[in-house]
């Protein structure tokens, strides 16, 4: 078969060419193997992309297989657009997180617009109306000089595309650290809701059939995304915000809406968003998925900028479009559809079963050049002809060398007890509370709208997000309650990539269960530096262990993900960050339980073990405070303790015993007692408590701070401790009464009534909510 | 009474303006579309939901008010039949002078999402029988209320300011202004028997004990008691 056309202007294949697309030799020399050809100027732009980190996962492919994706709810697990999870009565969860670092550092406010957008889309093309979003972002220190303009334009972003769209924003979280000061995450996490009989795959099936373009018509924008997200940043080089999408999310809600609707009617064989690498990647990805052939034309591809070449309309990024493979003869139904919504929709290929990616389109061809004429079949030319398995399964694989990192030792090392204490506990908490990291995030989450649908029963700031959803289907509507939760602590990854992961996890399922809902999947955003260091590819490696055991402990799947690698700025890489989204299905309304103490009078407990050693400080934000540094060996986690905890948790939620749950994690058992007594969004809900530690006073500094997994404060009233004590022996959990909720002040004692903390409530209010002001401004 | 809650391609509160209507203050409701020129038959009650209309790039409310739905409400307003108008809903009504005055970008230039108080302000259909404090959630960008000084003292003689911000005991004005509103208005009634209201906060996302309140469920309850 002879090779595509040379098209006017396409430049010639040289090593310069080669490393602007970041096609390494080896890797050129296999494309050529497999092509028995070398590849056309458009074919080189379009093997950059499916190839690239972003697109063919070649670095940790090796390593993903080892997560467990299987359950008894699980309908789909990783390899579609999202991951799909049974929640009963014939409907699923749909839900994905996905990072969008690179652009919404470059571009903050439309970076992080766009990836709400993009995640959306992989919730919706699969039949489900989204319900609730998180985001979980990163920014480098407070005091950076870019920090405060990143985390203001991305913040506006995710809220200025989710308020927009009308999903709310539920939760998610925010840390500072300095490793991220060049390189900022934003993962975006969105789930919806289907019919189990109407879920849909990005499958080009049916030989024949017609394929729709729908949404947004084709720019410049987003050219080589997928292969800019592949790589690191450099100080000197060249600004990249051309590559960077400018989102819409009034036509994201358009095409929610109108793809429902189709979506209702028996009118698709598959569909798939135009994501990163755009045409190119859907339109190959459902090829793939199917084991079909495709055909596009590019002579009908809508478009609004003029003369664009084959090459940019392939790998454009421009945000809201959709392809759509119609079953044939439906196509005038989709199309009244698109009308209604007043949305561009253009048949732009075919599926066929060649096995085959054709792209077809007339040289010079432009349709908003007024005086062309109208393109003819015999005038039009291959502009590529690729095998759909060279471009996909063929991607190179790579299992990268690991090793060590030589740092860690020494680190580890550190010992905690060195650090000078404080003249004042209670002033030490009220700082600690009041730090970027440990503080109120309502700044941020007050720019989210968090109700929008009118179904959100828990906002954030509390452990969980909770929504309502009315399910309807056939006039029936049945009501399921979902809650959300995003957790990571990167510095535990660092100085422990297996225990920091597998903590990620307990966490983000710790966060259900307290809040009554059972885990029942989770979605990972792995955000690593760069995978061509043996250190990182170690971390990642040990990562992917540590979130496997966790799961596997915690009975609970990875259904969908994404990997972010290359988050690093001239060598320097970012904290090691597998965040986790979990979902959680609440059985009855009734069994939601309140992150925060709900009145006075009420026992405060602690489920879980009492006492951290004098050692656990090691990894913890008090650590990094007093240090500057992440170090001290962290805590373990206890993945059989982990799992009877949560087993309690959930049941005393269901068996309604207790009036509030909430984790001790960040800022340790202080910051969550404070966290209890004063979260609430409204003053007349705060309470303070008066609690007795069992531990000595020259103990207090890991007392109070000590990062220890698997620990949950709650009240209950007290009637009911013996109760909720046998509960708790029942399954080997211990549970200790602290004290008594009530009071305006907040006092922690040591043994013998030693007091440690004894703080006004107003004040641990004010620190908490004032916590970013350094950053932003009152 | 018989309500016909208007969509436009950019409403997102519609969802809960219709449940709360339909399920909860138990109301026949109707989904009017914005390319519809004429209200569903026997429409009472007319709700525009919060949302961002056609996605509102230019000034919110600008495009919707010369559409075809737009012209259908206006008659019915007009005639003296019942409209509220919710967030995005109330700017629209502004831009569609059905309602006096504007809708500026909050005072702190940020969207603000959380639960405030107002206090009834005067007599109306939607007011009538209130607590003297209601807690009810806002979600806007442009919630600043601004008019010109011979409006406000239209309003204010007139009756017509129908909620204003306060704090949890009552106290109007201050820090419980969330977006820099003139004389801390909320919201206003217009047309020929105050049976306009417009309001930024959302009473239909603040209808159940489940999603943290019923208050807004009042004004609803309210209506239905002054139209039997």
């Amino acid at each position: 078969m002879p090779g595509p056309a040379t098209l006017p202007g396409d430049p010639p294949m040289t090593p310069a060419l080669l490393r602007a697309h970041k096609v390494n030799d080896d890797e050129y020399a296999r494309l050529e193997a497999s092509l028995g050809r070398p590849p056309s100027y458009t074919e080189l732009g379009v093997f950059s992309v499916m190839w690239s980190e972003h697109c063919s996962y070649k670095s940790s492919r090796v390593h993903l297989g080892r997560l467990p994706t299987a359950g008894p709810r699980v309908i789909q697990g990783p390899g579609e657009n999202a991951g799909v999870v049974d929640i009963g009565d014939g409907f699923a969860a749909i839900f994905k997180m996905e990072s969008h670092n690179h652009p919404s550092y470059i571009e903050p406010y439309q970076g992080a617009a766009t990836g709400v957008g993009g995640i959306l889309r992989d919730v919706f093309t699969m039949g489900a109306r989204p319900v609730a979003s998180m985001d979980s972002l990163r920014f480098g220190r407070p005091d950076h000089p870019r920090t405060a303009a990143l985390l203001r334009g991305v913040v506006a972003g995710v809220g200025g595309y989710g308020n927009c769209v009308g999903v709310p924003t539920v939760g998610g979280e925010l840390q500072f650290d300095a490793s991220y000061d060049g390189n900022i995450l934003v993962n975006a996490f969105t789930c919806g809701v289907a019919r189990t009989d109407r879920i849909f795959y990005g499958r080009a099936s049916g030989i024949g059939n017609p394929i729709l373009y729908v949404g947004a018509k084709t720019g410049r924008d987003g050219i080589h995304g997928a292969t800019m997200a592949s790589d690191e940043f450099s100080a000197g080089g060249p600004s990249q915000r051309p590559t960077v999408q400018v989102g819409d999310p009034f036509m994201e809600k358009l095409l929610i809406e109108a793809c429902l609707e189709i979506f209702s009617e028996d009118l698709l064989a598959g569909v798939q968003d135009m994501g990163a690498a755009g045409l190119t990647s859907s339109s190959v990805e459902m090829a793939s998925r199917s084991g079909s052939g495709l055909e596009l034309d590019l002579d009908a591809i809508p478009r609004r900028a003029a003369r664009l070449t084959p090459y940019e309309m392939l790998l454009s990024e421009s945000q809201e479009r959709m392809l759509l493979v119609c079953h044939q003869g439906k196509e005038d139904r989709v199309r009244a559809i698109c009308d209604k919504w007043d949305l561009d929709a253009a048949v732009v290929g075919r599926v066929t079963d060649s096995g085959r990616w054709v792209v077809i389109a007339t040289p010079g061809y432009d349709p908003l050049d007024d005086a062309q004429t109208p393109p003819r079949r015999e005038d039009k030319v291959v502009v590529c002809d690729l095998p759909v398995d060279v471009l996909t399964d063929a991607a190179p694989k790579y299992d990268r060398p690991r090793g060590p990192d030589a740092s860690l030792a020494a680190r580890h090392a550190f010992d905690p007890r060195t650090i000078p204490v404080p003249g004042s506990w209670s002033e030490e908490l009220v700082r600690m509370v009041g730090t970027p990291n440990l503080g109120s995030k309502r700044w941020v989450y007050r720019q989210y709208d968090s109700i929008v649908r009118g179904g959100t029963i828990a906002r954030p700031g509390a452990d969980a997000g909770i929504v309502r959803v009315p399910c309807e289907k056939d006039g029936h509507t049945v009501e399921k309650i979902l809650a959300f939760a995003a957790d990571c602590n990167g510095r535990m990854v660092e100085l422990d990539p297996w225990g920091g992961a597998a903590k990620a996890v307990a966490e983000a399922c710790r966060n259900l269960v307290i809040s009554g809902a059972e885990p029942i999947g989770l979605t990972d955003c792995l955000n690593f530096g760069s995978p061509e260091r043996p250190e990182i590819m170690e971390q990642f490696s040990q990562a992917i262990d540590g979130l496997a055991a966790a799961c596997r402990a915690l009975d609970v799947p990875i259904v969908s993900g994404n990997v972010s690698f290359y988050n690093e700025t001239d060598g320097r890489a970012i904290l090691p960050t597998p965040t986790i989204g979990a979902v959680g299905l609440v059985a009855d309304a009734a069994d939601v339980v309140s992150s925060f103490f709900r009145g006075a009078g009420d026992a405060v407990l602690l489920l879980g073990d009492a006492r951290s050693g004098a050692l656990s400080l090691g990894g913890s934000e008090y650590v990094m405070q007093k240090t500057g540094k992440a170090q001290g060996a962290p805590p373990k986690l206890d993945l059989d303790k982990e799992r009877a905890l949560q087993g309690l948790a959930l049941e005393l939620a269901r068996a309604h015993v207790v009036r509030s749950m909430h984790d001790a994690s960040d800022g340790g058992l202080a910051a969550a007692l404070v966290e209890c007594a004063v979260g609430a969004d409204r003053p007349e809900l705060v309470f303070g408590c008066d609690v007795a530690l069992d531990a000595d006073a020259s103990d207090a500094a890991s007392e109070l701070f000590a990062e220890d997994p698997s620990r949950i404060v709650a009240s209950c009233e007290r009637a009911l401790v013996e109760r909720v004590k046998a509960m708790a022996a029942a399954r080997g959990v211990p549970c200790a009464e602290l004290g008594v909720t009530g009071g305006g002040r907040v006092v922690i004692r040591a043994r013998g009534g030693v007091e440690l903390v004894d703080v006004a409530t107003e004040r641990l209010r004010a620190s908490r909510e004032s916590a970013l002001e350094s950053i932003v401004g009152a | 009474m018989r309500a016909s809650v208007v969509v436009f391609p950019g409403s997102n509160a519609d969802a809960e303006m219709i449940h709360t209507l339909r399920d909860l203050v138990r109301l026949p409701t109707e989904v009017a579309w914005h390319k519809d020129a004429e209200l569903p038959p026997d429409t009472d009650l007319v709700a525009i939901p919060g949302g961002f209309s056609y996605g509102d790039y230019l000034r919110c409310g600008a495009i919707a008010r010369v559409s075809p739905i737009m012209a259908a409400v206006r008659r019915h307003a007009e005639r003296g039949g019942w409209v509220i108008g919710v967030c995005n809903g109330f700017q629209i009504l502004t831009e569609a002078g059905l309602l006096p005055g504007a809708l500026t970008q909050n005072q702190h230039l940020r969207f603000e999402c959380r639960d405030v108080y107002v206090t009834p302000a005067a007599d109306g259909p939607f007011t009538r029988g209130l607590p003297s404090v209601l807690r009810l959630p806002i979600a806007h960008a442009e919630g600043r209320y601004q008019a010109d000084a011979a409006t406000l003292e239209r309003l204010e003689q007139g009756g017509l300011v129908a909620f204003r911000y306060c704090d949890a005991a009552g106290a109007v004005g201050g820090a419980a202004n969330p977006n820099g509103a003139m004389h801390d208005i909320a919201g206003i009634y217009g047309g020929p028997r105050k049976n306009v209201l417009g309001l930024m906060p959302h009473p239909e996302r603040m209808s159940e004990p489940l999603v943290g309140g019923a208050d807004g469920r009042r004004l609803f309850d309210a209506l239905v008691a002054a139209a039997s």
